[in-house]
């Protein structure tokens, strides 16, 4: 391929909007600071819109060999970008704000109900006995109880 | 620290093992397969499971050794999680 020919910063662009979507993920979800304000993406998705339009207006020049193909090209690559961003947008700001309130959870002061339920060998355990079975030899300060979706 | 991690969800005994197993987890992980405590807590996430089913939504509480709740996060998003530097803090004041 003639690199004069090829629309390289369209296609960077798009690459670049596939990585700043895929990175959350696969990267930035696991740490603190990039995960609960996904700045590190956006600035990604920044850079990706800029190379973009620069792609959209390589595409639309009048000294392109296909013109016509160009155009085409360049602008559903754009409007895919555009799409990515947007699905990313929805994923983190709404999908992941769209959790039940919880106001009839316990509240801090409050004597949590005791419990019941199985561990992973089957065997019932109740709240009372993990806040009493000694550690390493001490009684327990406390117990941090963490409900999360499962499917892990 | 004397602090005992628990973790819940509506997995069964065998899938926690196979997390704890994988994860190198050594804390208890209880199975609510029906969500009957996730919905006494009223933390019930209706019908957002895979098949439907109703699975927690994220949830932490801090509970001393009478029982009485002295640290809660409900996240609002998804995405934002209690850091545990957070729990720590708080669990410093346990006795």
């Amino acid at each position: 391929m003639n690199i004069k020919r090829l629309n390289w910063p369209l296609w960077t662009g798009f690459l670049l909007t596939l990585a700043a979507f895929l990175t959350y993920f696969f990267i930035f979800v696991w740490f603190p600071f990039t995960r609960d304000f996904p700045w590190a993406n956006l600035v990604l998705f920044v850079i990706a819109g800029a190379l973009l339009f620069m792609g959209l207006r390589r595409g639309f020049a009048s000294d392109r060999p296909h013109p016509v193909r160009s155009k085409i090209v360049s602008s559903l690559v754009s409007v895919l970008s555009v799409a990515v961003f947007a699905m990313f947008v929805f994923v983190i700001f709404f999908v992941g704000r769209s959790l039940p309130a919880a106001k009839g959870a316990p509240q801090v002061g409050q004597r949590v109900p005791d419990f019941s339920l199985p561990d992973t060998s089957g065997k019932q355990v109740s709240l009372n006995e993990l806040l009493t079975t000694p550690i390493n030899g001490n009684a327990p300060k406390g117990v941090l109880l963490m409900f999360y979706r499962g499917y892990w | 620290m004397g602090i005992r991690p628990v973790a819940i969800s509506i997995d069964t005994p065998e899938e926690s093992r196979n997390l704890a197993q994988s994860q190198g987890y050594t804390f208890p992980i209880l199975s609510d397969r029906n969500a009957e405590v996730i919905r006494r807590y009223d933390l019930a996430h209706t019908g957002a499971g895979i098949h439907g089913e109703d699975i927690a939504r994220p949830a932490e509480f801090l509970i001393d050794s009478t029982g009485t709740v002295r640290w809660i996060n409900l996240t609002e998003n998804y995405w934002i999680r209690a850091r545990p530097e957070q729990v720590l803090e708080v669990a410093k004041q346990l006795k």
